[in-house]
């Protein structure tokens, strides 16, 4: 019996695509109960958070706040202004790939017999990645980069058995000098 | 009484007095104590009035707010009484009400821990606040009032609450009582500052327009633009309707007036959106009662949008024009480029309409809660500050109680809150003693908060308290004759009790209406008794219909004025 317990997509079937469909950029207060009411908003009205990433910024009265959501594109600008609106949000805008930079970190957990080790570090290798972790019968991988670059890798490795990914969400900064 | 040192509750009670808050409502508790027991040892204008429930609280603190402009205060506990203050803070946020809402909470430590009366009022108010706080430093209680206030009462109003453990409320106080506060995410100042090229725009298409309709709303009210509306209708020679909220800004006995819109407005003011072809929002959120089938609304017509909040724009109906900002620096920006419009024929025609279908009623029959309104409006001269409930009642107190000021019409729109007419009235009366209050309710939405008799009568509050009984939830009732097959499920009130007798059991004088002829008579002494709050318990036909009626949804074209002959298919609005 498999002792591994894996909810990864198998093998032969074509990973899942995530790609939200926006991109949004918020600088927020850093105050408690911020994300609540940016979620409230979001869940009221129908749309799917499907990457979330959160950290303090550069001044640490701020946190940036960077959203990727799929829903009724009719309705975002909508979201966006409601979300605007709150007293805690310092400006709220979607970005898209024109006019800025999008990148997400995967990590990639594989059993790897020594006999594919070669082959497992050629393709780390390819996407640019990192072994981070590395034992008789496993790796972890680690690769950054936009998101058909994540799924293309996750492609590759899906030779080996994926133990698990956890992939984070996109972080976005806008082109030039214009705030993000 | 010493006042030196302060703990957190001082500092706040304080604060809120500085602030120029005059009134505020409550209700008692254990982690509230702090904060109340302030009341007793602080000198302060403040006053205080106890409430018999939490929510009578919140909706006498939305009248005065209504009555005035201003914003009141709200005192309640933890828990429970966190929890009662729900609806009629959903109430406000719905109608953009001022008020500030404090309730007490468990100590700090306990926060999360299940502690007794403890409920995150925090997390369950987020979505029917403008903005709240969870207070953690003593010391910052005073900047939080201050934000509290500014947030309530500036750009488009609404309610904040501000949840005060007891152990912050009850340390010692050694910070500043008048500190600067920083809110880098809200800035109404812009407000003013209207897009003259979008009002450059929307002038030049007033000036195309040929069967032009102005619409106000309470944006207009609370912008307080009577005079500039007033200016851009008589020089425009435009007709105006109004909102449920927004009567009065305009006088609804003006020769332009067309009276409210929307579902149960009138069929005249329904036919001018349908026939416009240019349509001016002052104030108006688009509210679904008004628009029907927002794919049919003005379908011909072109739109300019004013409004304070910029989220408004593009939400319902897309506008030609939208101009963001206050409703009365935009039409002062407008009318400095209007000029009149040849506007007879249009004029001509819908006062065609008019004569067409008149507000009217049967006069036969049985005691119609019409009549009695026709005639609160008759013997008031329409100067009375009137509350309503919802319903039927409220409907026709809409139709037939003609409104010619701005805060005179107190009634719940967006949220429909039945409960709300007379706790509203209560506040009222506090802000304006010497004007005649009348808080009409049907015999549904009075018992949902009559408790607060004991209120008014310790107050001494000369309100005439209308209650319009039939016995039934009548607007429920009538859309389960209409769209229901007259399956009657959930609406009959039997089991009231003898209102006249409840009003003696408070010590409330009353008087007992249940015949058309009886009316006038018993009106005239219900408003003449003013020594303190008179009930007036008129007992009208079980089953009468509220009409014009758009069903939910609908288009304004599906308008019916009077009961059909066919059966109807059931409305795909949800309200």
């Amino acid at each position: 019996m498999n002792s591994i317990i894996t909810t990864e997509t198998p093998a032969t079937a074509a990973p899942i695509r995530r790609g939200a469909l926006h991109t949004l950029s918020i600088l927020v207060n850093n105050e408690p109960g911020v994300l609540m009411r940016i979620c409230q908003v979001f869940s009221r009205r129908g749309f799917n958070i499907d990457s979330l990433v959160v950290s303090e910024g550069r001044n640490a009265n701020f946190s940036r706040m960077t959203i990727g959501i799929s829903g009724n594109p009719d309705g975002l600008d909508q979201i966006i202004k409601q979300v605007s609106k709150l007293i805690d949000v310092i400006h709220c805008f979607e970005h898209t790939s024109d006019d800025s930079v999008t990148k997400e970190l995967i990590m990639i957990k594989i059993a790897c017999a020594e006999a594919e080790r070669s082959q497992a570090l050629h393709i780390t290798a390819h996407f640019d990645g990192k072994t981070v972790d590395l034992t008789p019968s496993s790796m972890i991988v680690m690769i950054t980069g936009d998101s058909p670059k994540i799924d293309a890798a996750v492609t590759m490795f899906s030779q080996f058995q994926i133990i698990e990914t956890v992939r984070t969400g996109k972080v976005v900064m806008a082109r030039g000098e214009q705030p993000t | 009484m010493s006042t030196q040192p302060l703990d957190g509750a001082q500092a706040l009670i304080k604060t809120l007095d500085d602030l120029g808050i005059e009134y505020m409502f409550g209700y008692s508790g254990g982690a509230a104590i702090p904060i109340f027991d302030a009341l007793e040892t602080i000198k302060t204008k403040l006053k205080f009035v106890l409430v018999r429930h939490e929510q009578g609280a919140v909706h006498m603190a939305d009248g005065y707010a209504r009555a005035t402009g201003k914003p009141a205060a709200v005192l309640v506990t933890s828990g429970p009484g966190a929890g009662n203050t729900v609806t009629g803070l959903m109430t406000a946020m719905m109608d953009s009400v001022p008020m500030i809402v404090i309730s007490g909470q468990t100590v700090t430590w306990m926060l999360g821990k299940d502690a007794f009366q403890e409920a995150d009022i925090f997390g369950i108010t987020i979505p029917v606040v403008k903005h709240n706080y969870l207070v953690k430093d003593t010391n910052s209680l005073p900047r939080i009032a201050r934000e509290a206030y500014h947030i309530a009462t500036t750009g488009r109003p609404g309610p904040v609450l501000i949840d005060v453990p007891k152990d912050v409320s009850g340390a010692a106080f050694t910070g500043d009582l008048n500190p600067p506060f920083n809110l880098p995410g809200y800035d109404p100042s812009g407000d003013f500052k209207i897009d003259r090229s979008a009002i450059e725009e929307a002038a030049t298409l007033i000036s195309q327009a040929k069967r032009p309709v102005i619409l106000a709303g309470q944006g207009a009210m609370i912008a307080r633009a009577d005079k500039e509306l007033r200016y851009l209708a008589e020089t425009l020679h435009a007709p105006v309707t109004s909102t449920l909220l927004g009567k009065g800004v305009f006088p609804e006995t003006h020769a332009l007036s067309l009276g409210m819109l929307g579902m149960h407005g009138t069929a005249y003011a329904n036919k001018a959106m349908i026939e416009c072809d240019l349509l001016i929002n002052v104030g108006s959120r688009f509210d679904d009662r008004i628009i029907g089938n927002p794919s049919k609304f003005c379908a011909t017509a072109k739109i300019i949008h004013i409004d304070i909040d910029p989220a408004e724009m593009n939400k319902m109906i897309k506008p030609d024009i939208c101009i963001v900002g206050d409703a009365k620096a935009a039409l002062a920006a407008l009318n400095e480029h209007i000029n009149p419009l040849p506007t007879a024929d249009w004029l001509s025609k819908l006062d065609g309409y008019k004569k067409k279908y008149p507000l009217t009623y049967k006069k036969q029959g049985g005691l119609r809660m019409q009549q009695v309104i026709d005639e609160l409006y008759e013997l008031t001269k329409g100067e009375a500050i009137v509350s309503t409930d919802v319903g039927q009642h409220q409907m026709w107190a809409a139709q037939f109680y003609k409104n010619s000021e701005s805060f005179h019409w107190l009634s719940s729109g967006g949220a429909g809150t039945m409960g709300f007419g007379f706790p509203a009235a209560i506040g009222a009366q506090l802000a304006h003693p010497k004007k005649t209050v009348i808080s009409i309710s049907g015999d549904g939405g009075f018992q949902m908060t009559l408790f607060e008799l004991a209120t008014a009568q310790i107050h001494k509050l000369p309100i005439k308290i209308v209650v319009l009984n039939n016995h039934y939830l009548g607007m429920v009732r009538q859309w389960q004759e209409l769209f229901f097959e007259n399956r009657e499920s959930g609406v009959d009130l039997i089991g009231n009790p003898d209102f006249c007798k409840l009003a003696a059991a408070y010590g409330i004088p009353s008087v007992h209406i249940k015949r058309p002829a009886d009316v006038t008579r018993m009106l005239e002494k219900a408003l003449a008794y003013n020594d303190g709050p008179i009930l007036i318990h008129a007992e009208c036909v079980k089953t009468d219909n509220v009409f014009p009626m758009i069903p939910a949804g609908a288009a304004l074209e599906d308008m019916i004025t009077e009961a059909p002959k066919q059966k109807m298919a059931k409305p795909i609005g949800s309200t």
